[in-house]
């Protein structure tokens, strides 16, 4: 690993002024991911600033603003703790079973809320430093295009980049419609909606989120909704533990009566960003909850995949997983 | 590294395991402290089960932390140098580490706390599982400077003196391990998971996270579940299994492995 400095932050105004202006500085949360990608020399930060000791860890009911009734989730909070916060297994069960899909008790333990966002792709040309990577080193060429891309991307995906995003979590909070709320070193806050936060690769596949140099995240906020009694998160990987998903499905559904008022579907490991199945959402809305709809939702929704050499599987997989979903969505979880 | 002016002082447990087993070794002992030639009789009694029923008293022996001069590395050699102090299995530790030295490479290099064992050293393994603050966490993806005021528990701080913990005692009784290079991390890991169990804590194969009702019982697929990042490459998992519902359970569970005929 790189010598680095280390400073650790105790209030956040301190922490956002401690990275301003340091291009090659970056915020220490739980460091599973950050510590991983510095040992590999993916990350080369001259300094950090560990910012566990801030008191962004609070999860509680918003009180005012368009979100009002819906939940805030700190940003520095630990991934065990948002999954088993009461309001969260109550309101929200389907960030719960996100949360708790991915990675491992330890690991969940020491990750934080806002640091599962910022998740690096595990995408193995990324990570192996001598292979070429327009994310890693823009400009070298992608060596997954051609190269082994059994795990890689089926939507959205361009000539620069087919990696897929890791995050569990944020498929749920893509299907919830989450808020990213972010502070800047002048103490600005601004709300980024979830569909905005992660990029597509496009030309610029090193820029993966839409947060400023320096910014940081605060907390994330779930709007109220219907969803808790009927919705679910499906996660289909090469083993039954511990290993990210090749393809993952969060669902909701809104009923009334067994006519569907609202659905949400969100994929991961299909894209470089979560990916909403908008197509397979506005099919199921004003339909009954059968199979049938499902299955036309979910073929709707598929349509637009373009697989690359080694994961046309994805294809098929995707469009039985999220009937899998709907359906597990439909039999509910009675609170 | 042995620093000549500390022997080992031994508890009277220790002296009276080692009058038991090797009385003829016993004031050599007491002269030079316990050495490689002892070490190795030791282990040459305890392949024929002798030793057995003082394997804490043993392994308290063998795993004690030297008294080397840990706390005063060359400085020359940290680069970034941050200034910790942590308590670790009760102990207060300051000392002052290189700022991308990892609790795991703090707790084996630096404290002689090798019970913890570097496997991947990505986060991948839990071989290195410790519990920090009452929760297990992965000591390789840790900087030892952020530890500043944190309390860490380690293999070696799991038993009660003499008295083994019950997770301890039960994969002792079920196997469960082969070669044991992954058993400290699989015990840190069950030891904070019998906690995460009273607490109510959901899984991903909970049925309904919705029902919170204080304390669950746990299926042995529950189990799998959550000891999933904890992996074991000689395949003691039925054992580990068995280990941990025995414990969490409160219930006897049949041995997966029975002496031959």
């Amino acid at each position: 690993m790189r010598p680095f400095k280390y400073t650790s932050a105790t209030d956040i105004s301190s922490a956002v002024k401690g990275l301003a202006g340091k291009p090659n500085a970056k915020f220490l949360a739980g460091g599973t991911n950050l510590l991983d990608l510095m040992k590999e020399d993916v990350e080369r930060p001259d300094e950090l600033i560990d910012i566990n000791r801030l008191p962004l860890t609070n999860i509680k009911t918003i009180t005012i603003g368009t979100n009002q009734g819906g939940l805030s989730i700190g940003g520095l909070g630990k991934n065990t703790d948002a999954a088993n916060h009461p309001l969260v297994r109550q309101q929200y069960p389907l960030l719960t079973q996100a949360i708790l899909a991915g990675a491992s008790g330890q690991i969940r333990n020491m990750a934080t809320n806002g640091g599962n966002l910022l998740q690096r792709t595990r995408c193995p040309y990324f990570y192996e430093v001598s292979m070429p990577c327009n994310k890693r080193e823009p400009g070298t060429g992608c060596s997954a295009l051609q190269g082994v891309n059994r795990l890689h991307a089926i939507f959205g995906w361009s000539e620069k980049c087919v990696a897929v995003y890791p995050s569990d979590m944020s498929i749920a909070l893509a299907a919830l419609d989450a808020v990213v709320t972010v502070r800047n070193a002048s103490g600005q806050e601004r709300a980024i909606p979830f569909a905005d936060f992660h990029r597509l690769p496009g030309d610029t596949p090193e820029k993966e989120t839409s947060l400023n140099p320096g910014e940081l995240i605060t907390a994330i906020e779930l709007p109220k909704n219907n969803f808790a009694n009927h919705s679910y998160y499906l996660k289909v990987r090469d083993r039954a533990s511990y290993a990210f998903a090749l393809i993952s499905v969060a669902a909701a559904l809104e009923l009334n009566g067994n006519k569907i008022s609202k659905a949400r579907i969100a994929m991961g490991g299909v894209a470089h960003k979560p990916w909403r199945v908008l197509k397979a959402e506005q099919l199921l809305v004003g339909k009954e909850a059968t199979e049938a709809n499902f299955r036309l939702a979910a073929t709707a929704g598929m349509a637009d995949a373009r697989p690359l050499e080694h994961n046309k599987f994805k294809v098929e997989l995707g469009n039985r997983s999220i009937v899998l979903a709907l359906q597990q969505a439909l039999n509910g979880s009675k609170s | 590294m042995m620093n000549g002016d500390e022997k080992h002082q031994l508890t009277e447990d220790e002296k009276k395991l080692f009058e038991d087993l090797m009385p003829e070794d016993l004031n050599d002992i007491l002269d030079t402290g316990v050495n490689r030639r002892h070490f190795l009789k030791l282990m040459t009694l305890a392949g024929g089960g002798m030793l057995a029923a003082q394997s804490a008293v043993a392994e308290q022996v063998f795993t004690r932390p030297h008294s080397i001069p840990l706390d005063t590395a060359p400085l020359a050699a940290i680069e970034n140098g941050v200034d910790v102090s942590f308590r670790v299995n009760g102990a207060a530790r300051k000392l002052t580490v290189d700022s991308r030295m990892t609790l795991l490479d703090t707790l084996r290099e630096r404290l002689a706390l090798t019970g913890s064992k570097k496997g991947c050293d990505h986060g991948q393994c839990g071989a290195c599982t410790v519990i920090v603050d009452g929760q297990r966490v992965l000591s390789c993806l840790t900087l030892a400077a952020s530890c500043e005021g944190r309390s860490v528990k380690t293999i070696e701080g799991v038993a009660q003196g003499n008295d083994l913990h019950p997770i301890q005692a039960a994969f002792l009784k079920h196997d469960g391990f082969q070669c044991g290079f992954c058993t400290p991390g699989q015990i840190c890991s069950a030891v904070a998971l019998m906690d995460e169990a009273k607490r109510g804590d959901a899984s991903y194969v909970t049925e309904n996270v919705r029902r919170k009702a204080g304390p669950v019982q746990l299926s042995n697929e529950e189990i799998r579940e959550r000891m999933s990042g904890n992996i074991c490459r000689c395949g003691a998992y039925p054992n580990i299994v068995a280990a941990i519902q025995e414990v969490h359970s409160g219930e006897p569970v049949e041995q997966t492995w029975h002496f031959a005929d």
